[in-house]
């Protein structure tokens, strides 16, 4: 691989796993805070507005992170993929240019009415503010994904008489198919992380016994939500991915999977090592059937092997997309199956008691953020060796003039900044865990 | 078609500069405006509500840049790479410190990110404007639309120029200058008290500087850009744009004597939007002068196709009137002078 390539991938790649640690979390809090805004307005009870000042104020230091860490993306587009935004800056434009005019007006607007106007503006306004935030949060969301799913299924274009690309359907863009199952599956995985949050925060004052009114909040709140948003990341949204994948990208679809050899009643690998000299899993640990069925609905449906397509139509690191896919699945299922016994628990009233189901909540935190990232990896590395699937070859799209020297320097200089954030990130946001949503820490602004 | 979105996109540059460039002037002069932590505060809170919104501008007008113009996009981010990685750290480091600094009450906490804050709001205002300048000098492009040049070379305006040269760094001077007169006529504007009359006392001595620079970078663009001449002596009526900056220039010095600030406020923003178009207007219908006149990237050779362009226009203008309906409520919203507290 020549090395500027392996630069500019990697420097895009740093950039954007670090960037979305921050909105995968602030798109699922800002339903969260609609919800809970909309409790206290129902039931007059102050604790839902004492839950809603605690977190809008960890909203607002993963906003402003989310915000600082995104703007290099949009750059990047220019600096360091020119001929991919040559080539392509007549469609994808759109969508991010989009996003810049519909939601980030939006959510700045009124994130700063949210965070500072509480007092000004009345409860009703106050929770207009919080479910405009949420809106700008979630049309940023669906811009960008629309971006990502139509260099995933390229639609509504034409090809010029220079193999130019033209955009000749901008509600073919829009309305993308593969575009709305990809929002929604990753929608719901925002919602999860926000409840998982939401919860362990509540789940740790529990176990510490302190702000327990408020924690019970947290955790109800958070089971409930994380509850509805696992089943639905699952069926449908997962299952639609999955066929999606099938469908248009077989040949990922055979990478992620392990499966190498064409085969009618294809099994699943739940477990198993790629083995790329000799083209097998090994170790594996199967469910008979079961691929064909998934992505055909048909038990002996056949689903073609890696072996079927041509080497240079491979995503270019199998086992990565393999590993990646299959983390997002098994934390998946294991996330699902925490909060179907935390519902449970809550359903039958002894959730606050149950020091195990507490415990488990909180150190389950990190685990759907790790989930969420391996499912980009899965989707982005799946797509290799495209930059847009079918058109455009991701070496094709790299910025011409800019040396390994020059894009080297710019990476290390951003994990070198991004290491200083995120031990930044990290420290406020304990002092704001630590300072709790009692009280006291109602005054307005908080700072 | 071409020629509207060129205008569009000069609105969402212009927009950007009057809005954030107060915000960034105002973190410039901060650093020597304000006397103790008080007054820090007070210009900080000026700044807190609304400086996110302005910088929305700048990814706005990015986005709107990126799908009317990608050969633009492509062409001169990739070839500006190390200037624009750097833009990239300092707005990051600027938003941390203006949203960090509150959070922790330590006598080392806050001086620092004040340092931080007011160090890398000066240095953008610098580098917008060496951007600007390198536009109006023109860079290496070749047959293949790409170009790269390094931050500097040997600092002459000549054929090997880096992003930094002489003239670049004359205008980029000339920016910090403009927009710190802006910015303190932003902090004597929304502060009260002591500060807010000491703001005003400061630009008025900056008024003289911007006077002198204005002249400077005048005479030298006319030379660096013989392009410019044809421009103004083909369509006359486009010393309009001169005229404006003309006008807020000389209207600001009538304002801050007068002691209304508003008006000053405004006619620094008719001074900055006057310079931005003649700048514009001036390089019209170019958008990336090159070196050797044939490879200059112009609004046909650069624009997306026509569709998108029309369409783009159909979701583009509703989508900034609401922008800037939001953008006028939140400045009304928090429109008193922020007293010391």
């Amino acid at each position: 691989m020549d090395s500027a390539l392996a630069i500019h991938r990697l420097h895009f790649a740093f950039t954007v796993t670090y960037h979305y640690l921050f909105p995968q979390l602030t798109m699922g809090l800002a339903l969260l805070l609609v919800i809970l805004k909309t409790l206290a307005i129902r039931t007059g009870k102050p604790i839902y507005d004492e839950a809603v000042r605690f977190w809008a104020k960890i909203f607002g230091i993963n906003f402003a992170m989310g915000v600082a860490t995104g703007i290099p993306m949009e750059f990047q587009f220019g600096t360091n993929w020119a001929a991919f935004s040559r080539a392509a800056g007549g469609v994808i434009g759109q969508t991010l240019a989009m996003e810049g005019v519909f939601s980030f007006f939006l959510e700045s607007t009124f994130l700063g009415l949210v965070l500072f106007g509480e007092k000004r503006l009345g409860p009703r306004m106050h929770w207009f503010a919080t479910l405009m935030t949420c809106t700008g949060a979630w049309l940023s969301g669906f811009f960008i994904i629309a971006t990502d799913g139509w260099m995933q299924h390229p639609v509504g274009y034409t090809l010029g008489p220079h193999g130019e690309i033209i955009l000749d359907s901008w509600l073919g863009l829009i309305f993308n198919r593969w575009t709305w199952w990809q929002y929604a599956h990753n929608m719901t995985a925002s919602v999860v992380t926000a409840s998982f949050v939401m919860a362990g925060v509540g789940a740790f004052y529990l176990l510490l016994r302190s702000h327990e009114e408020h924690a019970r909040v947290f955790v109800r709140v958070g089971v409930v939500a994380g509850l509805i948003g696992t089943i639905f990341m699952l069926f449908p949204t997962g299952d639609r991915q999955g066929i999606m994948i099938a469908h248009h990208q077989p040949v990922t679809l055979a990478a992620m999977e392990g499966h190498f050899e064409t085969m009618q009643g294809a099994p699943i690998a739940l477990i198993g090592q790629p083995d790329m000299d000799r083209l097998a899993l090994d170790n594996p640990v199967l469910i008979p059937r079961a691929l064909s069925f998934l992505t055909w609905k048909h038990w002996t449906a056949e689903v073609k092997g890696l072996r079927e397509f041509p080497r240079d139509q491979w995503p270019d690191n199998v086992p990565l997309l393999y590993y990646a896919y299959h983390i997002m699945v098994g934390l998946g299922t294991l996330l699902i199956a925490a909060m179907v016994v935390a519902g449970f628990l809550l359903w039958r009233g002894a959730l606050f008691h149950a020091r195990w189901m507490l415990w488990v909540l909180l150190l389950a935190v990190p685990f759907p953020y790790i989930a969420t990232t391996a499912g980009w990896i899965t989707a982005e590395v799946g797509r290799q060796p495209w930059l847009i699937y079918g058109l455009m070859r991701t070496a094709e799209g790299v910025s011409p003039r800019v040396s390994a020297g020059n894009g080297l320097f710019t990476l290390l200089g951003f994990m070198g900044l991004y290491l200083v954030l995120g031990i930044l990130f990290l420290w406020l946001v304990w002092r704001e865990i630590e300072h709790g949503p009692g009280a006291a820490a109602t005054a307005e602004g908080g700072h | 078609m071409e020629t509207l979105w060129f205008c569009l996109v000069a609105i969402m540059v212009a927009g950007y500069v009057v809005l954030d460039g107060y915000d960034l002037g105002a973190g410039f002069v901060h650093l020597f405006v304000a006397r103790d932590e008080r007054e820090r505060k007070q210009i900080l809170a000026t700044v807190g509500p609304v400086w996110d919104g302005n910088e929305v501008w700048l990814l706005a007008g990015g986005g709107t840049l990126y799908f009317a113009f990608p050969a633009l996009y492509a062409a001169s981010f990739s070839g500006f790479y190390l200037a624009l990685m750097i833009v990239l750290w300092l707005l990051i480091l600027r938003a941390v410190s203006v949203e960090v600094r509150n959070h922790v009450d330590s006598p080392l906490w806050r001086p620092f990110w004040d340092v931080v804050f007011g160090v890398s709001s000066s240095l953008l205002c610098l580098l917008f404007g060496v951007a600007l300048g390198n536009v109006v000098r023109g860079v290496p492009l070749d047959a293949s639309g790409y170009f790269f040049i390094p931050l500097w070379t040997n600092f002459l305006a000549g054929n090997e120029a880096g992003i930094i040269d002489w003239y670049t760094l004359l205008i980029g001077l000339a920016s910090l200058a403009a927009l710190a007169l802006h910015g303190s006529l932003w902090v004597a504007l929304r502060t009260a008290g002591d500060l807010s009359a000491r703001s005003r006392r400061v630009a008025g001595r900056l008024w003289w500087a911007v006077l002198a620079m204005t002249a400077v970078i005048t005479l030298t663009s006319f030379r660096i850009q013989p392009h410019l001449y044809g421009q103004f002596a083909q369509w006359p009526w486009g010393y309009v744009f001169p005229a404006l900056a003309a006008l807020g220039l000389g209207g600001m010095l009538v304002f801050i004597r007068a002691r209304d600030d508003l008006r000053a406020f405004l006619a620094s923003c008719a001074y900055l939007v006057g310079m931005l178009t003649s700048l514009v207007f001036g390089v019209y219908p170019l958008v990336l002068p090159a070196t050797r006149p044939e490879f200059s990237l112009d609004i046909h050779n650069a624009a997306a196709p026509l569709y998108g362009l029309q369409i783009g226009l159909m979701w583009w203008i509703p989508g900034m009137i609401l922008a800037g309906i939001y953008s006028a409520f939140i400045h009304r919203h928090f429109s008193k002078r922020v007293e010391a507290e």
